[in-house]
């Protein structure tokens, strides 16, 4: 059934200055990188990412960046929205793998989840985040409670950690581990596995990264989205035609680099294509 | 064994995309027929682009989809460009789905769509959820087929289609007008006039208040039009309407259909629905001891 069922948000919580957290006391259950769709009724619907998902509530963590969302901060606790989901392919959880996350804007909401979900396979995080300015940055505090976590931070202004772009540590980590080439899989002991949700001009860099030092990744492609279950077609992408909101959001590097359209263009509501 | 001609054109099985469900660009449309649909229709191209409705958009249940996209497309101009590329990767059949609010606007349409490689064009004239903006569909009125179907007659040499509603009590009657008028073929139904009311939220679901049903739930009111519009006229049908198995569709052949459309059973099979109805098509007619689809279309009628 892929029908809004209601919920009243159960709390609110303020993560920065710019994004709030909007709380459910629901069992969804989803996996990491998965989405729901959030309808505000009488306004409008749209994919959300899940940010948290303890099993028995779950956090969708939202910037204020479009009508609805703004709309959506003027709610209170208490208050209805609709839920159909949670929907599309999820981060995988590994054991035994070094894992590099790669985060920019609301992308460190599902990786941070993903980060959570590893708890006991002894797997650790080298935790990317990055933001244009520190009062952009998102869930700094709670990676850092994460023991096997290790958190690295870049601002473009330099306001906090490394100036300038996130990917830039992405690059030192992974040259660091195969400082020469040839490069490949040399480490016996763990395989790494670098995951990256966020503004896709990021994530066409770390997919480019990561092809150039043979490393497996996991890419969470966002397109523009009217159903969310396979059927208008609109989130499909150049040139293999397969939906995002299935196939997608997360997939590897392999079919990353068969969509020519990644990081090049979009398709808007209307199905033009959009230059980045 | 379900190789199907139809209008002269050959179909490698009878399965065709429904227009709006995926085919939105030329790489949507080419992965269906690798996923074994026989031909495609192109989501429904205007004039203009449109963004279409607000969401919810479309809600699904196990008996139903129900959608107001809201004709949203990238407009003529762009989608000519994606028909081209479709046929550069296929050679499977091409179906040119346009819709416009005048007679006129169809005509300028059809123009620039008969530029590009379709094979047949599909007029669509009863999306049920655009009445706000464009006032009742042309699909209920005999005088607004004649007219549509004159005018782009003129200025194209391509088969016609005409996409007909459910939602019309006289559907069968509404065929022969089109037939008269010089349409090619019939493609029977569109979804038909529905809405959903959220009772917790206490609104309707969908944004646009309400739209159009499809899927399962829609199959015997598609097949009863089919049936009727078999006797009615000469012309070829694309029968679509909640098909969803290899039955459903043998069904609609023997109801009198020529192709059979396939969209909302993507929701229900997955984008492999396609391959799926084939194997079970044949499944069946080998049980059965048909040889061809020839065999039995209309065969219903005459019990
Ligand atoms: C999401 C969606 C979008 C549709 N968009 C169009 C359209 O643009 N043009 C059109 O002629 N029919 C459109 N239809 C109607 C279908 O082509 C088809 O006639 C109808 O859904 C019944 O078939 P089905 O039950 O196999 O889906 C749409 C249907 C759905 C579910
Ligand atoms: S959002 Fe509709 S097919 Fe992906």
């Amino acid at each position: 059934m892929d029908n809004p069922i209601i919920l009243k948000i159960s709390a609110i919580t303020q993560e920065n200055p710019h994004v709030k957290t909007f709380w459910f006391d629901y069992e969804l259950p989803s996996k990491p990188g998965q989405f729901v769709m959030l309808w505000l009724p009488g306004v409008d619907q749209k994919p959300i990412s899940i940010a948290y998902d303890t099993g028995e509530c779950f956090g969708l963590s939202i910037f204020a960046v479009g009508p609805m969302t703004q709309q959506l901060f003027a709610l209170k606790r208490g208050d209805k929205l609709g839920i159909t989901g949670p929907y599309g392919n999820p981060f995988s959880v590994r054991e035994n793998t070094r894992y590099i996350m790669v985060a920019g804007g609301y992308g460190a909401g599902p990786l941070g989840l993903l980060t959570e979900r590893l708890a006991g396979k002894q797997s650790p995080v080298d935790f990317c985040v990055g933001a244009r300015s520190r009062d952009l940055l998102l869930f700094e505090e709670r990676i850092e409670k994460i023991p096997y976590a290790t958190v690295h931070v870049s601002t473009n202004d330099g306001s906090k950690g490394h100036k300038g772009y996130v990917t830039e540590i992405l690059e030192k980590l992974l040259s660091d581990k195969y400082p020469s080439p040839p490069f490949g899989d040399t480490d016996t002991t763990q395989k790494i596995l670098v995951c990256t949700c966020g503004p896709e001009m990021m994530e066409k860099a770390v997919l480019n990264l990561c092809t150039k030092y043979n490393v497996d990744c996991q890419i969470s492609v966002e397109r523009y989205m009217k159903c969310g279950f396979n059927i208008c077609g609109q989130c499909c992408v150049d040139p293999l035609g397969i939906p995002m909101c299935s196939v997608g959001p997360v997939i590897d590097r392999e079919t990353a680099n068969k969509i020519t359209e990644f990081g090049l263009y979009h398709r808007d509501k209307a199905g033009r294509k959009v230059e980045y | 064994m379900l190789h199907t001609s139809f209008l002269s054109i050959p179909f490698h099985n009878p399965l065709v995309l429904a227009s709006g469900i995926l085919g939105v660009s030329a790489a949507s449309m080419n992965h269906v027929v690798d996923n074994g649909a026989g031909g495609v229709t192109v989501k429904s191209l205007s004039k203009e682009p449109r963004t279409g409705h607000a969401n919810p958009t479309m809600i699904a249940s196990d008996t139903h989809m129900l959608n107001a996209v809201g004709l949203s497309n990238p407009g003529i101009d762009h989608g000519l460009g994606e028909l081209r590329m479709f046929k550069q990767r296929s050679t499977a059949p091409l179906i040119g789905s346009i819709f416009a609010s005048t007679p006129e606007e169809f005509a300028d349409v059809a123009k620039k769509i008969s530029t590009a490689p379709i094979d047949i064009l599909e007029l669509d004239i009863s999306c049920p959820n655009v009445s706000t903006e464009f006032g009742e569909p042309f699909a209920y009125s005999p005088h607004a087929i004649l007219t549509i179907i004159k005018k782009v007659k003129a200025v194209t040499d391509k088969p016609i289609s005409i996409k007909l509603s459910p939602n019309a009590w006289n559907i069968a009657a509404l065929a022969r007008v089109a037939e008269q008028a010089g349409a090619d073929a019939i493609t029977a139904v569109n979804t038909v006039s529905g809405m959903q009311i959220n009772v917790q939220a206490r609104m309707p679901v969908l944004h646009n208040k309400y739209g159009g049903v499809s899927g399962p739930a829609l199959f015997p009111i598609a097949l009863k039009c089919v049936y009727d519009i078999y006797a009615a006229v000469n012309i070829p049908i694309i029968a679509t309407g909640g098909v969803t198995t290899g039955e459903d569709a043998l069904a609609m052949i023997m109801a009198g259909a020529t192709l059979v459309g396939v969209g909302s059973a993507v929701y229900y099979r997955g984008t492999g629905v396609f391959q799926k109805i084939v194997v079970e098509m044949q499944q069946i007619m080998q049980d059965e001891g048909i040889a061809s689809l020839d065999e039995i279309r209309g065969v219903a009628h005459a019990s």
